[in-house]
């Protein structure tokens, strides 16, 4: 793993934040994740809330019970552990997102707040894949929907995951957010903004550009779906997506099931192992893809 | 035994001390954003602290009462008025059976914390009744009361009479003007130090976009972040930093021109560089400022902000001990 000097700031007398790197690599992700994860293990008294999130995490503590320079020993303490880690492995399980790209809803609103926009004359799909140097929408859609992602972080709002390409730097997507953000999104919008790409959990604000829109649920504060447990977030940091682009047909039928609360995401568990990932990408998410079609067949 | 909304004020919702664990999964603490003032309203009609009430936003609600209640009012300056009869803030008083209770305007604060014998009984959603609107979480339905909801209350806790008041120095005056103390860190590198000493040195209005989200300051200079290479993944804008963790009372600036202090319901992260985080000891304040209130930050160290901690802890245990013994 590259070797990464933590920053720790103490933020207020209740929290504490660590940045792992200023950039965002799949080391500074993995290695905050390690850490958060062992600490949520020990079960501290004191500690309130552990949130991993891309390349930072951050732990909101109660002082009274767990003075701050305890808290950054122990993690001090975590990172030693986790750097000196040989091959570091993490028990996930790989998600099929179904995709409608470039749906008649995103593009009503996306319509809508043009001028908000970098180029008003075209869509935010037509937009990312130009710049991204793709010769067609189909092109760009399948580069999106063509290799895995991990779930780097949750939030912004309730349920919301970020998601980062598992695939070289150098073919990442980027693309940069609204100049100014819209006043609404529609829910389950899958959306873009810098290297990352979000589902919005639910309907609002938002700044990022829109390529579709998926039938899946993914927050349940009515507790209406199966496949949502009691956090009623669907998501988790380390989830691997798929994508799937899907037709109308097909996002209308399961968006019908969807609103029948019969609707479930289908997943499979999966052992992520970063070394044999490291060795060769392209193999290894081809692996990813053939399990998740499997679980999709067994469906 | 309910209330029943008649008009529903401006933005009125149900709060208790909020729910903690979920951060990281987007869902912030919610809860009253002056909670000293959740605390005592609460200890004055004999609820356990952690009883819901009603948060009330600069525009009170009108209740009718289908049983009689002992009630209590703190925070906000807003005369409470029993059928149209006025009567003390920060003191338990009765509001007989079938009579409305309404406010009058607020002379002082912005968010008037109400709580009834037995405390507003809705259903606990992730260990809390406290209404989250952004996650349609807690509350009714995860959303400002409207005209025609109806509260359930609990059964009282304890037997107290009516007319017992906070201490004269314990009636809390916020004022037009607030200084906030904040500890600096997280990404003030990020900014020129001139820039920084700018910053502190002004005084900051809060915009109309204050809610229980956070509050927009405007009024003062932009701030002048260092010259860089973004960061792969961070974006452009030189206040962009690659999406992380947002502390509740951190202090942002978009673009470098109007900071936001995040509260209870904050979006738990994003993609802007945060400079300084408020102190606990302050944050009820901040749910006490009104748009056009002028704000100062003045910088204190870790050893002070622990100390402000503890002595507002002091101050509530004390009242506590006072009040529910």
């Amino acid at each position: 793993m590259k070797t990464l000097t933590p920053r720790y700031s103490p933020a207020g007398d209740e929290f504490l934040f660590v940045e792992l790197d200023e950039e965002m690599s799949l080391d500074a992700f993995f290695m905050g994740l390690s850490i958060t994860s062992r600490l949520r293990e020990m079960a501290l008294p004191g500690v309130v809330e552990i949130c991993p999130a891309n390349a930072s995490f951050q732990v909101c503590f109660d002082p009274d019970q767990l003075p701050l320079e305890t808290l950054t020993g122990i993690l001090e303490r975590l990172h030693r552990e986790v750097a000196a880690e040989e091959a570091p492995t993490l028990e996930t399980r790989i998600i099929d997102i179904p995709v409608l790209y470039n749906d008649p809803w995103t593009h009503e609103v996306l319509m809508r707040f043009r001028e908000r926009h970098q180029t008003p004359d075209t869509t935010d799909l037509e937009y990312a894949a130009r710049i991204n140097g793709f010769d067609s929408i189909d092109a760009f859609i399948r580069a999106h929907a063509g290799a895995p992602w991990f779930v780097s972080m949750i939030g912004f709002v309730a349920g919301l995951p970020f998601m980062y390409q598992m695939i070289a730097r150098e073919r990442q997507i980027q693309v940069p957010k609204y100049l100014r953000p819209r006043t609404d999104t529609p829910k389950q919008t899958v959306g873009y903004g810098g290297c990352f790409t979000a589902v919005y959990s639910v309907r609002g604000a938002g700044g990022y550009q829109m390529f579709g829109i998926t039938p899946a649920p993914i927050y349940d504060p009515e507790r209406k779906f199966s496949h949502i447990d009691d956090s009623m977030v669907f998501f988790r940091p380390g989830d691997i997506v798929m994508f799937r682009s899907i037709d109308r047909d097909t996002y209308d039928q399961l968006d019908a099931q969807a609103q029948a609360g019969e609707f479930s995401i289908v997943t499979t568990p999966f052992t992520f192992e970063l070394e044999a990932f490291m060795a060769d990408h392209d193999a290894y998410n081809a692996t990813i893809q053939q399990r998740i079609m499997e679980a999709l067949d067994a469906h | 035994m309910h209330i029943e909304i008649l008009k529903p004020g401006l933005a009125t919702t149900v709060q208790d001390l909020g729910r903690q664990g979920n951060y990281h999964l987007g869902i912030p603490p919610s809860g009253g954003m002056d909670l000293a003032s959740v605390k005592t309203a609460n200890w004055l009609v004999g609820n356990d602290e952690d009883a819901a009430v009603l948060e009330c936003s600069l525009m009170g609600p009108t209740l009718r009462f289908a049983t009689g209640c002992l009630v209590a009012a703190c925070g906000a300056d807003m005369a409470p008025l029993v059928d149209g009869q006025p009567r003390a803030i920060n003191t338990a008083f009765c509001v007989p059976e079938g009579s409305e209770l309404s406010f009058g305007f607020v002379r002082d604060g912005a968010r008037l914390y109400l709580a009834v014998a037995g405390g507003i009984d809705v259903p606990h959603q992730l260990g809390s009744r406290s209404t989250y609107t952004l996650g349609r979480l807690g509350g009714v339905e995860g959303r400002p009361l409207k005209a025609e909801d109806r509260l359930p209350l609990a059964q009282p806790q304890r037997n107290v009479p009516e007319g017992r008041t906070l201490p004269h120095n314990d009636c809390r005056f916020f004022g037009k003007s607030h200084e906030l103390r904040v500890v600096t860190g997280l990404y003030e590198h990020r900014v020129m130090p001139e820039s920084i000493e700018q910053f502190y040195s002004e005084t900051w209005s809060v915009a109309s976009e204050a809610d229980r989200i956070g509050y927009r300051l405007k009024g003062g200079s932009a701030l002048t972040f260092k010259e860089r290479e973004p960061p792969f993944g961070a974006g452009s804008d030189p206040s962009n930093i690659v999406d992380a963790c947002y502390p509740v009372g951190s202090i942002q600036v978009p673009s470098g021109s109007e900071p936001i202090i995040l509260h209870r319901d904050a979006v738990s992260g994003g993609g802007y560089a945060t400079i300084a985080t408020v102190i606990s000891a302050d944050m009820n304040r901040v749910g006490q400022m009104q748009p056009h209130h002028q704000v100062h930050f003045t910088r204190v160290s870790m050893e002070e902000a622990l100390q402000a901690r503890r002595e507002e802890q002091k101050r509530l245990e004390r009242l506590k001990c006072l009040l529910i013994g």
